[in-house]
Formats: C-alpha cells, sequence, structure tokens
C-alpha cells in the first residue's frame, strides 16, 4: 500500500503531509531553543560578573564569516529546490552539493572556535557565560549536523527517487529545505547575543 | 511546472536572490551597530530589529510563508502565543526582588533526638 498524500495535498489541511509534519516539528523546535533563549536572559540578568566584549574572548569576525556561511547555504538550499522544480536535476545536485559543504565549512569553524576556547581554558563550567554558550552553540550545531546528513542524502543515494518519483523527491528536499532554513534562522538569533551584546 | 508558470518562478528566484543580498547587508549592519554606543537597552535593541527583520525575511521568502496555506499559519499562531507566553513569564519573573521572597534564619542545628541512636 502506498503512503498517502505524499505529492497530492490533503482535502483538509491543503498540504502533503511532511510539509505539515516539518511545521509541526519546527514550533517545537521553537520551544526548545525559547527555553534555553528565556534562560540566557535569567542567567544573564541574574549574574553579577557577566562577560562584554573581549572579555567573552569570542572573535567576532570568524562569527561574522560564519553567518555568512550560513547565510549562503540557505540561498544554495533554496535554488536546490527551485532547480528541482524547473526541472534542472544537473544544477540541483550542484546547489545541493554546496549546501552540504557550506554545513561542513560551518561546523570547521566552529570546531575551531571550540577549539581556542579549550586550549584558554574556558569550559563550561568555567563561567556561566560559557555554560550557556556551549549549550545554544553546541546544540544548534547539531541541528546543522542533522541537516547536512539529510541534506547528503538527498544529494547521493536519496536522489534516485527523482527517477522514479519526482514530484515526491522535490518535496522531500522542500521539507529538508524548512528545516535546513530553520537551522539558519536560530543563528540569526544566536550570532548577535552571544558575540556582540 | 507549467510553460506559463516559468517566469513567474524566474521572478521568484529574483527575490531569493535579492533577500540574500539583504541578510549579508543585515549581518554587516548588525555587527556596525554593535560598535555604536546607543546605551545598554539601545544596543540590545538595535540588534534585536535587525535580528527580526533577517528572520522575517529568511521565514518569508526561503520558507516561503508569505504564501503558505491557512494550516501552517494556524500551527505557527500557536507556536508564537506560547513562545511569547514563555518570553513575558521570563520577563516577569525578573520583577520578583530579593526583598518580597522569605529570608532565610540562620539556627542552631535542631538537637538529635536521644531515641535516634546510629
Amino acid at each position: 500500500m502506498d503512503i498517502p498524500y505524499t505529492v497530492e495535498p490533503r482535502e483538509d489541511t491543503g498540504l502533503f503531509n511532511a510539509k505539515v509534519g516539518i511545521w509541526l516539528f519546527l514550533a517545537s523546535e521553537v520551544m526548545l531553543f525559547g527555553a534555553l533563549f528565556s534562560s540566557y536572559i535569567l542567567l544573564r540578568v541574574g549574574s553579577s560578573s557577566w562577560l562584554y566584549g573581549a572579555a567573552k574572548d569570542l572573535s567576532v569576525p570568524i562569527g561574522t564569516f560564519n553567518t555568512g556561511v550560513l547565510i549562503t547555504s540557505s540561498i544554495t538550499m533554496v535554488m536546490a529546490w527551485a532547480s528541482l522544480k524547473l526541472n534542472d536535476f544537473g544544477k540541483f545536485k550542484l546547489y545541493q552539493g554546496l549546501t552540504v559543504l557550506c554545513g561542513l565549512l560551518f561546523l570547521l569553524v566552529k570546531a575551531f572556535e571550540y577549539y581556542g576556547k579549550f586550549h584558554h581554558g574556558h569550559l563550561p563550567g568555567t563561567h556561566t557565560f560559557y555554560a550557556i554558550y556551549f549549550t545554544l552553540t553546541g546544540l544548534h550545531a547539531l541541528h546543522v549536523v542533522g541537516g547536512m546528513v539529510v541534506n547528503g542524502y538527498l544529494w547521493g543515494p536519496g536522489a534516485r527517487l527523482w527517477e522514479t518519483d519526482p514530484e515526491r523527491f522535490t518535496n522531500r528536499v522542500e521539507v529538508a529545505g524548512l528545516f535546513w532554513h530553520f537551522v539558519d534562522l536560530v543563528w540569526i538569533f544566536l550570532f548577535p547575543v552571544l558575540y556582540l551584546l | 511546472m507549467n510553460a506559463q508558470d516559468l517566469p513567474a518562478f524566474k521572478k521568484h528566484i529574483r527575490t531569493y536572490i535579492g533577500v540574500f543580498l539583504a541578510l549579508l547587508v543585515g549581518t554587516l549592519l548588525t555587527v556596525a551597530v554593535s560598535y555604536v554606543h546607543f546605551g545598554h537597552a539601545g544596543n540590545i535593541t538595535m540588534a534585536l530589529i535587525i535580528a527580526v527583520v533577517k528572520a522575517a525575511l529568511v521565514a518569508g521568502f526561503f520558507m516561503h510563508l508569505v504564501s503558505e496555506k491557512r494550516s501552517i499559519y494556524t500551527v505557527l499562531g500557536f507556536t508564537a502565543f506560547f513562545f511569547l507566553g514563555l518570553m513575558l513569564l521570563t520577563v516577569w519573573s525578573m520583577q520578583d526582588h530579593p526583598d518580597l521572597t522569605v529570608p532565610v534564619v540562620s539556627s542552631a542545628p535542631a538537637a538529635i533526638p536521644a531515641h535516634h541512636v546510629p
């Protein structure tokens, strides 16, 4: 028996099922990161020795560069989906591959930053700021890894679906893209909150 | 995709590129503004305003929320309600001044009952 509503929209929602599913999942993700952001606010307001500016030992140029990398990955992701809509599978492979590479570059830069923190003795237990910094950026990095696994699958073995059911494959890429854009969206708030303020 | 839909879709792609450039400019603006002194609250407000605009661009255009179905708006409406509730509770809890809490009274340790011999 075929799974229903993978391509055709349901009568009640007007959408294919996976799209409703990913939005419900993203709604739960908003609350997850929301809880951590509220923890950040309480820890910051309640601290008598919060770290500001250079005392944080965070590089603004590196953070800015990584923000640019994630934004670039968002445009390549949406272009990958648009390429499938335009029936151009070759361009999809190019843009999807670039999205995965951008994710990898982001993680490498983050690992470099983490190494610097550890090297200077800035551990989660050292200061409240580093506790929330590592929690927020670590959870975000895990989301990047998850997105890369899915996007990598759709770029590689999962792309075979294009030959048999192109519309369903396009929908899968759209759903993976929604998750990826959400990861970008979270970073848009994390960057100023952790690096600049 | 139908042939008559192609020009409209290519227009969407131009919009995506415009949003991408706006996000890059927004990022540089966030950094630049952080070096201008607007006061503590002013800097936080400026950074959050730019972040909200950038997030709206990503959600609106890359995630297609500008032209989404009603069911998704309903889900997001509930999400926004609970998210705002969470943040307002956080702000509310910051008004819980220590002088309103019960002070801890230091006292000598209670005597151990005679029959309590380990």
